[in-house]
């Protein structure tokens, strides 16, 4: 029917990856597109400190950046084109640091999703990233 | 003469294909769009008389002038105005609205006072009261409404009390559709001296109104929601409220004489036309209004009764189809809201636009509504003058279309 409703963004929407609730999360946010009343929350949990690295004085920042995400849930509701992001998003980043996951632009997601949006859907496929990012920046 | 062919013909908008298909533009709610005759007298306006009003003796100046206050005039008797000082022109419902809380609000109302809405309104008959409310100290009540967004009339009885200053309610409720009775309300309030504003933004477009039954003291609309231009809109109140209000916005045009340490306002309603309006649009919103005069505004509320009637029955015989708000036509008017099981409105919205069907999608500007209601979105089609039973059809195919598209693995 549709370009941006390609078989790969409809398989993502109808089975979504990494799509629940997890318990003892490092961190969570929710948010909430009030434009079309999307809600979703992201909980990841990431792997412990190298303890090399944790011995060393004033290196926590650095030590924080690159922890690397061992598992990543999302939930909520929203259209096709989030939740596919959302769940292609939770694909892509499983095993990234914090320092790569800032990193990751609306091009990557444009590139990751495969298709092109106009402004008003660009805001429904860039919410797991914003929400991700921000997810990210609440672990101590 | 109600005509849909030769109405149709107006609209050169209407002759655009979207995707390839010929456009099916249900939004109206959101705006509608303008007649040739419009988008003439906005050309005519800028070739042939354009000058600033109020002020040039020279030919042009007298021309735009006489032009902005014959809409002015179009626009009171369109409503059922006692004069056309009764008419403020403002950019749109919002100014409108703003208007009187920042005038009338802050300077009548007092710490402790209250006032009541409903909890169907539009954000822009909710906001203004919300920041006039923790400037002055006002208490907001809230009159509840049921599932199908029915004010509980018996509850906003008892809401009233001595410290009831204003009550303000959306006549057409631009989410559901459903028709106030404010004229019910206007009736009770009469006699407890409490302020009555309307927001007509989906009313007077649609439907034959005149200020004395509705017995108001505010109304408000905009231009672009009734075959007008955007960036105007009126503000109706009673004369002897507006000559008690002080002015909105200070600056030229507002003013009778300027000191350097004061200034004496102009006569109403100049009073509160502050800086150079949009004069083209004006003319343009009186072209509609002649528009719409010439349609019979009885014939304009009784297409949209047809089509809406038509519109609901069908969608009500499509599975996983629900519908938000009266079922009928008996208090409902223009604005059908739905959701289809399991799609979500934003992918309805897209797949429609496809097929050339403009519909809308989210929250339509009313989020404790939907709160109320317990939705998080909506898809919403709204009809108009030039919408037929045909353009309902494809409506319909096309949900089934994308129904199909959505449900397969």
């Amino acid at each position: 029917m549709d370009n941006i409703y390609r078989e790969v963004i409809l398989d993502h929407y109808k089975n979504p990856r990494n799509f629940g609730k997890m318990q003892k999360a490092n961190a969570s946010y929710e948010e909430h597109n009030p434009l079309c009343g999307d809600k979703i929350i992201i909980q990841v949990k990431l792997n412990k400190n190298d303890p090399g690295l944790s011995n060393l004085s004033n290196k926590s920042a650095f030590i924080r950046q690159n922890r690397t995400i061992s598992d990543i849930r999302f939930s909520g509701e929203g259209c096709a084109i989030s939740v596919a992001s959302a769940s292609m998003l939770t694909e892509f980043v499983t095993g990234k640091s914090i320092k790569d996951v800032a990193k990751i632009t609306t091009k990557d997601i444009l590139n990751m999703l495969g298709i092109k949006l106009t402004p008003t859907r660009l805001k429904c496929a860039l919410l797991p990233l914003e929400i991700l990012q921000k997810t990210l920046t609440l672990v101590k | 003469m109600f005509d849909v062919v030769s109405i149709r013909n107006d609209f050169p908008i209407l002759k655009r294909k979207i995707n390839g298909k010929p456009l099916v533009y249900l939004d109206n709610a959101a705006t509608t769009q303008k007649p040739k005759q419009v988008i003439d007298a906005l050309v005519s306006y800028y070739e042939n008389h354009n000058a600033n009003i109020h002020r040039g003796i020279h030919t042009l100046a007298e021309e735009a002038t006489a032009m902005y206050e014959e809409a002015r005039e179009k626009i009171a008797k369109f409503i059922g105005a006692r004069s056309s000082k009764e008419i403020v022109f403002v950019r749109n419902s919002t100014e409108a609205i703003n208007l009187v809380a920042y005038s009338w609000g802050r300077t009548f109302l007092n710490r402790g006072d209250e006032i009541i809405l409903s909890e169907s309104e539009h954000h822009s008959n909710l906001v203004p009261w919300q920041i006039l409310s923790s400037e002055k100290g006002l208490k907001l009540r809230f009159v509840g409404v049921d599932e199908n967004g029915y004010l509980e009339i018996p509850k906003l009885e008892k809401l009233i009390n001595k410290r009831t200053k204003l009550i303000a309610i959306v006549h057409v409720s631009n989410v559901l559709g459903t028709i106030n009775p404010v004229e019910k309300i206007g009736k009770m309030l009469h006699k407890k001296g409490v302020r009555f504003l309307v927001d007509g933004a989906q009313s007077v477009p649609r439907m034959p109104i005149k200020v004395v039954e509705l017995n108001c003291d505010f109304l408000v609309a905009s231009s672009h929601k009734m075959l007008g231009p955007t960036g105007v809109g009126f503000l109706y109140a009673k004369e002897e409220l507006l000559k008690e209000m002080p002015p909105f916005l200070g600056g030229g045009d507002m003013i009778k004489a300027v000191y350097l340490d004061h200034s004496k306002w102009n006569d109403i309603p100049y009073k509160f036309e502050a800086g150079t309006p949009d004069i083209a649009g004006s003319i343009g919103f009186g072209k509609a209004i002649d528009y719409l005069t010439s349609l019979g505004m009885e014939n304009v509320f009784m297409h949209e009764k047809k089509l809406t009637d038509y519109a609901l029955r069908k969608l009500l015989e499509i599975r996983d189809v629900t519908l938000y708000g009266p079922e009928d036509t008996a208090s409902k008017t223009g604005v059908i809201s739905f959701n289809i099981k399991g799609i979500h409105p934003h992918d309805v919205a897209q797949s429609l636009d496809r097929e050339g069907i403009a519909v809308r999608s989210g929250f339509h500007c009313a989020m404790p509504l939907h709160q109320k209601l317990k939705l998080s979105a909506t898809c919403r089609a709204s009809f108009y003058i030039y919408n037929t039973f045909e353009e309902i059809d494809k409506l319909i195919i096309g949900i089934d279309k994308l129904r199909t598209f959505f449900s397969k693995s």
